[in-house]
C-alpha cells in the first residue's frame, strides 16, 4: 500500500486559501525568534531571500554555500526575466490568468493551491526587487518595461538587459549580505552539505564538509531549509553551472524525504549545439530571443546553400506553420521535441548538422539594429564569442538541452519535505511548475518561496517547538552520519581505479540522455535500468581520485557528487517507466496524439509520483499525491 | 569545421596551500580543438593528470558563461586573457595558435590570499557589500514597484554599473592591487538610483572604508579599466569619490546642499 501523503492544502475557496492560512497561522513573538536556529542551505535566489528574511525577522541563520561568494549561485546566470501579474501593459494579465497558463504550461500536473499561491505573490517580488535597486528594464516615461514568454499571450516579463538572473541574486545577496554584516546571518561559504539528520523523525540539523581543508563538522537547528537548485547536471551536458548538483536533496531522500518526479525534467529549445567532444556543458540562449528570432530549417534535407541563399520558399518555419497562434513562441517542451525532429529528419544546420536556425533577418529589417542590440547586445556579443558567427549577419544556430528541473524533493503546502522540520525551497523542490515549466517563472518561484512563503510556513512549525531543547552535534546520530561521510570520502580515495569522476559523469549522463531525455520509451528505459546499475558498480571499483582529503580537491568533490547523480539517474529513469503517459517534459513514444503531440492520461496519472527512499533507487517505493482540478478544466494542451 | 592546435606549453603556478611557497610547472598539451574553450583544455589537462596518477590542478570555475565571475586566471600576465571584455571562461582556443607558450597564475593581491594552486579567497569583496552595498529595505514593506519613475538614462546608467560580476580582475590588474573598480562600481549603481538615495553618502563613506582596511589605494593607473571583463568605467570611480568627500562633511546636513 502506498502512503497517504497530506499536503495539507488549507479549506475555502482557491482565491482566499493563502490570505487565511496566514491568518490562521501560528506566529512566534518578535523577542522569542532569537531563540530559534535556521539551517539554511543555498543562498541562490530561494536561500538568499529566505535567509535574508528569517534574519530580518529575528531568527538566528546559518547559511551555507560551496560557492565562494553567495552571489555566485547558479541563479545569477538566468537571462530572460522573471514574470508577475502587475498588469501594467493593460492588456488583459491577472493573477488568474498567471495561474491559469502556469497550470495550464505544466500539463496539468501541479497543485492548484501552491500555484495559485505564486501567481498572488508574483506581484509583491518585483515591489521588493525594484526597492531593493535592481535596475528591472525602464520605458522611456520611466515605468517598468514588460516582454513576452514561451506560453503567454501578454506581457508580463521583467527584466534587466540578458542579465535578469544576476541582478535579482546581487539584490538578494545584498538583503543578506546586510544581514550578515549586522549580525543576523553567519556565513559559511565554500562548504557543503553530506548529510542531513534527523532525531526521532524530525530535522534536527546537517553535517558539512569544509572544502578549502576537508574537514567534516555538524551543525543543529531547530529547522532546515534546502534551496540547493536543480539536477539538471544529471546529463553531464546541460546549460547549468559546472558544480551544480543533487548531493542536498539526494542525501535528505536517504534520510527519508520523498523525491517527487524525478523524471520531469527541462530540456530548453534554445541552446548553442554541441561543438566537439572536450565540450564541457551547453550555453542558454535565452527564450526571449523568440520574442523576434524566426525559428527555421531548410527544407530539403541535402540543402548545401548558406542560410541567407535560401529563398523563402525553400525554409520551413515549422513553429509558425504547426503552432501558427504561439508560433515561435511555443512552449518549451513543444518547440524541444519540434527541433529535435527535424533534426532527426536530417534537416540539422552547421557543421554537425545538429541544429535549427533562429533567425534575425526580419526584424532587423522590421525594427532596425539598433533595436535589436539595444534588447539583445549582450546575447548576440555571447554567441559570436561561443560559436564564432555573427548573429547580426547570419542566424544563430540552436539546440535543446537540459535546462531544468521540474521535479524535486516533494513539499506540502508549507514547503516542508515528508521529514517535518525539513523545508524546501526554489528549484530544489517539486512544487509549482507541474510536468513543464514557462519561461521566466523560476526567478519567481525562487523568490516566492524564500521571500513570502518560508517565513510564515516555518514560524508555524518553531512556535510550538519554544523553550523545548533540540538535539545537540553530539547526539549518537550526527556522530554516526559524520563518520558515514568520513568514511564515504575516504573510501573514494581509496578505490584506487583508472578513471576520473568526470570520466563517469560523462558516460552515465549519455545513458540518461540517451534514454531519458527529450523522448523516452518502455525499451530504452528498460535498457538504461540495466546499463546504469552496472555502470555505478564499475564506479564503485575503478574510480580514480588522486591528491587527499585534507586540503581542497576538487576531484575528490565531483566524486562525491558523481555517486549521487548515478543514484539518481535510476530513479529519474523508474520513474519515467512507471509513468505511461506523456505530459509535458516527459514524452513517451508510445503515448502520443496523432499529430505527435503529448497525450496525458489523466484517470491513471493525474498525480504526483513521490519516491520513498528503500535503501537502493531501484527498489525505492512510489507513493503518490492525487492532483484535484476545481478551478481549471483538464483540458488537452492546445497552442495551436 | 573545427581545426586542431599542437603542442601548447603550459606554464601553470602550483600551490599546495596558502602557507606553500609555490613554484611554475610545465605541461604540454599535444593537440586540442580550437572549439574548445581555455577552460576546456585545462579539463583536458586535468584528465591526463590523473590518468597519470597526479593531482589536477585546483582551478575556479562555475558558469561557463562569463556572469557568475567564479572563474579568475592570470593569462601571460594579463587578468582574464588576451581578449578584451571576455572572462576566462569565455575565452576560446581559437585565440592562441600552435605551439604556444602560455603562463598561467592565480590573481596575485595581498587581499585575495592563494587558498591552493590557481585559487585565491575573494572573501574581502564580501566584507565591502556587507558593510554598504546595499539598499535597506526589509521584505514585505515595499511601495508598488512604478510609484517612483526612473528616467531611462538613470536606470541605464545604474544598469551599467551594476553589471560588475566580482570576479576581481580589476584588483588582480592594479600595480596597487586597489579595489576602487569593484567597489565604486557598487556605489554607482545604488547611489544613482532613487531607491539608494536615502544612504547614499553612508554607503559611500562605509564601503571607501571598509575596502581601505583590506586593498592597496587609487593611483589611477586605470588598468582595471582594461582588464574588466564587463566594460566598467573607471568614472564610477569619481563619482565615488565625490560622494565619499561630501560624506566627510562635518555636518550632514549641509550634504544635500552642494
Ligand atoms: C542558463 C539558465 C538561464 C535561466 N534563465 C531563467 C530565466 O530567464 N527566468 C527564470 O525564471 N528562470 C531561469 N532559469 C532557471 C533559474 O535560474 C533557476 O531555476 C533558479 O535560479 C534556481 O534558483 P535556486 O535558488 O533554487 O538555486 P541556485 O541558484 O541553483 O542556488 C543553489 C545554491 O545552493 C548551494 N548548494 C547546492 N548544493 C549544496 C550543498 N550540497 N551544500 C552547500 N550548498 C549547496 C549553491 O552553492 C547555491 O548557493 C535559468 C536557468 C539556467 C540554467
Ligand atoms: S569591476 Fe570589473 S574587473 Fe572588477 S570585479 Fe567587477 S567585473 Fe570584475
Ligand atoms: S566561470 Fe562564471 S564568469 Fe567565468
Amino acid at each position: 500500500m502506498s502512503t497517504q501523503l497530506n499536503s495539507k492544502i488549507p479549506a475555502g475557496p482557491l482565491g482566499d486559501k493563502w490570505s487565511s492560512y496566514k491568518e490562521d497561522v501560528k506566529l512566534v513573538n518578535p523577542n522569542n525568534k532569537r531563540k530559534f536556529k535556521v539551517i539554511v542551505v543555498g543562498t541562490g535566489l530561494a536561500g538568499a531571500s529566505a535567509a535574508a528574511t528569517l534574519a530580518e525577522l529575528g531568527y538566528q541563520v546559518d547559511a551555507f554555500t560551496f560557492h565562494d561568494s553567495p552571489r555566485r549561485a547558479h541563479s545569477i546566470a538566468a537571462q530572460g526575466g522573471i514574470n508577475a501579474a502587475k498588469n501594467y501593459q493593460g492588456d488583459g494579465d491577472s493573477v488568474h490568468r498567471l495561474f491559469h497558463d502556469t497550470i495550464k504550461g505544466g500539463d496539468f500536473r501541479a497543485r492548484e493551491a501552491n500555484v495559485h499561491r505564486l501567481a498572488e505573490v508574483s506581484v509583491n517580488i518585483i515591489d521588493q526587487m525594484v526597492a531593493q535597486g535592481v535596475p528591472f528594464a525602464r520605458e522611456y516615461g520611466g515605468l517598468l518595461d514588460n516582454r513576452s514568454f514561451g506560453g503567454a499571450q501578454v506581457s508580463r516579463t521583467f527584466y534587466a538587459r540578458g542579465q535578469t538572473g544576476q541582478q535579482l541574486l546581487l539584490g538578494a545577496y545584498q538583503q543578506l549580505a546586510r544581514q550578515i554584516g549586522l549580525g543576523g546571518v553567519r556565513l559559511f561559504n565554500r562548504t557543503e552539505l553530506v548529510d542531513v539528520v534527523t532525531v526521532e523523525g524530525r530535522a534536527a540539523g546537517i553535517v558539512v564538509r569544509d572544502l578549502t581543508t576537508g574537514e567534516v563538522t555538524s551543525h543543529a537547528a531547530h529547522a532546515v531549509v534546502l534551496a540547493t537548485g536543480g539536477y539538471g547536471n544529471a546529463f553531464f551536458l546541460s546549460t547549468n553551472a559546472m558544480s551544480c548538483n543533487v548531493t542536498a536533496a539526494w542525501r535528505a531522500h536517504r534520510k527519508g524525504a520523498y523525491f517527487a518526479n524525478p523524471c520531469y525534467t527541462q530540456i530548453h529549445p534554445t541552446c548553442i549545439p554541441q561543438s566537439d567532444e572536450f565540450q564541457s556543458k551547453l550555453t542558454l540562449m535565452s527564450e526571449s530571443l523568440r520574442n523576434d528570432g524566426r525559428v527555421w530549417v531548410p527544407k530539403n534535407p541535402d540543402e548545401k546553400r548558406g542560410a541567407a541563399e535560401i529563398p523563402e520558399e525553400d525554409r520551413d518555419y515549422y513553429l509558425e506553420r504547426l503552432y501558427p497562434s504561439y508560433g515561435n513562441l511555443a512552449p518549451r517542451d513543444i518547440s524541444s521535441r519540434a527541433a529535435k525532429r527535424a533534426v532527426d529528419k536530417g534537416l540539422g544546420v552547421g557543421p554537425l548538422k545538429n541544429g535549427v536556425y533562429l533567425d534575425f533577418a526580419d526584424a532587423i529589417a522590421r525594427l532596425g539594429k539598433d533595436v535589436v542590440k539595444e534588447r539583445y547586445g549582450n546575447l548576440f556579443d555571447m554567441y559570436e564569442r561561443i560559436a564564432g558567427e555573427n548573429p547580426y549577419d547570419m542566424p544563430m544556430r540552436m539546440y535543446p538541452a537540459s535546462h531544468y528541473t521540474m521535479g524535486g524533493l516533494w513539499v506540502d503546502y508549507e514547503l516542508m519535505t515528508s521529514i517535518p522540520g525539513l523545508y524546501a525551497a526554489g528549484e530544489a523542490n517539486f512544487s509549482d511548475h507541474g510536468a513543464n515549466r514557462l519561461g521566466a517563472s523560476a526567478l519567481m518561484q525562487g523568490l516566492a518561496d524564500g521571500y513570502f512563503v518560508l517565513p510564515y510556513t516555518i514560524g508555524n512549525y518553531l512556535a510550538p517547538m519554544l523553550n523545548k531543547a533540540i538535539p545537540s552535534v553530539d547526539h549518537p546520530e550526527f556522530k554516526a552520519a559524520e563518520l558515514a561521510a568520513r568514511e564515504r570520502f575516504t573510501g573514494y580515495l581509496n578505490i584506487g581505479g583508472t578513471r576520473s569522476p568526470d570520466w563517469f559523469h560523462r558516460e552515465v549522463g549519455k545513458i540518461i540522455w540517451d534514454y531519458c531525455g527529450m523522448e523516452r520509451t518502455e525499451q530504452g528505459l528498460e535498457k538504461a535500468l540495466s546499463e546504469l546499475p552496472a555502470l555505478y558498480d564499475e564506479f564503485k571499483k575503478d574510480l580514480r581520485v588522486t591528491g587527499s582529503g585534507e586540503s581542497l580537491n576538487q576531484t575528490l568533490e565531483k566524486a562525491g557528487r558523481v555517486d549521487d547523480f548515478f543514484q539518481l539517474g535510476m530513479l529519474m529513469c523508474r520513474d519515467a517507466l512507471e509513468r505511461q503517459e506523456s505530459c509535458g517534459g516527459h514524452f513517451r513514444s508510445e503515448y502520443q496524439t496523432e499529430e505527435g503531440e503529448a497525450l496525458r492520461d489523466d484517470d491513471k496519472f493525474c498525480h504526483v509520483a513521490a519516491w520513498e527512499w528503500s535503501g537502493d533507487p531501484m527498489t525505492a517505493k512510489r507513493n503518490v499525491e492525487e492532483l484535484e482540478f476545481e478551478n481549471v478544466h483538464l483540458a488537452t494542451r492546445s497552442y495551436k | 569545421m573545427s581545426n586542431h592546435l599542437k603542442d601548447i606549453i603550459l606554464k601553470i603556478w602550483r600551490q599546495n596551500g596558502p602557507q606553500d611557497s609555490g613554484h611554475f610547472e610545465t605541461y604540454k598539451v599535444d593537440e586540442i580543438s580550437d572549439e574548445a574553450s581555455f577552460l576546456e583544455m585545462l579539463d583536458y589537462l586535468n584528465e591526463q593528470l590523473i590518468t597519470d596518477g597526479k593531482e589536477a590542478i585546483v582551478f575556479d570555475h562555475d558558469c561557463r558563461e562569463g556572469i557568475c565571475g567564479t572563474c579568475s586566471l592570470m593569462i601571460n600576465g594579463q587578468a582574464h586573457g588576451p581578449e578584451r571584455s571576455t572572462a576566462t571562461c569565455q575565452l576560446h582556443m581559437r585565440k592562441f595558435s600552435s605551439g604556444a607558450e602560455i603562463v598561467i597564475e592565480p590573481w596575485r593581491a595581498a587581499a585575495f590570499p592563494i587558498i591552493k594552486d590557481l585559487m585565491v579567497d575573494r572573501s574581502a569583496f564580501d566584507r565591502i557589500i556587507e558593510s554598504g552595498g546595499f539598499i535597506t529595505s526589509i521584505t514585505g514593506g515595499a511601495p508598488d514597484a512604478n510609484l517612483i519613475p526612473i528616467p531611462k538614462p538613470v536606470a541605464d546608467s545604474a544598469m551599467d554599473s551594476a553589471e560588475c560580476i566580482g570576479c576581481g580582475a580589476c584588483v588582480a590588474a592594479c600595480p596597487n592591487g586597489a579595489a576602487n573598480l569593484f567597489t565604486s562600481a557598487k556605489i554607482a549603481h545604488l547611489n544613482l538610483l532613487p531607491q539608494g538615495q536615502a544612504e547614499r553618502y553612508k554607503r559611500a563613506e562605509s564601503m571607501i572604508e571598509k575596502m581601505d582596511e583590506y586593498f592597496g589605494s587609487c593611483t589611477n593607473h586605470g588598468e582595471c579599466e582594461a582588464a574588466c571583463p564587463k566594460e566598467i568605467s573607471i568614472d564610477v570611480i569619481a563619482l565615488a569619490n565625490a560622494d565619499y568627500r561630501k560624506a566627510k562633511l562635518k555636518n550632514r546636513k549641509f550634504i544635500s546642499r552642494i
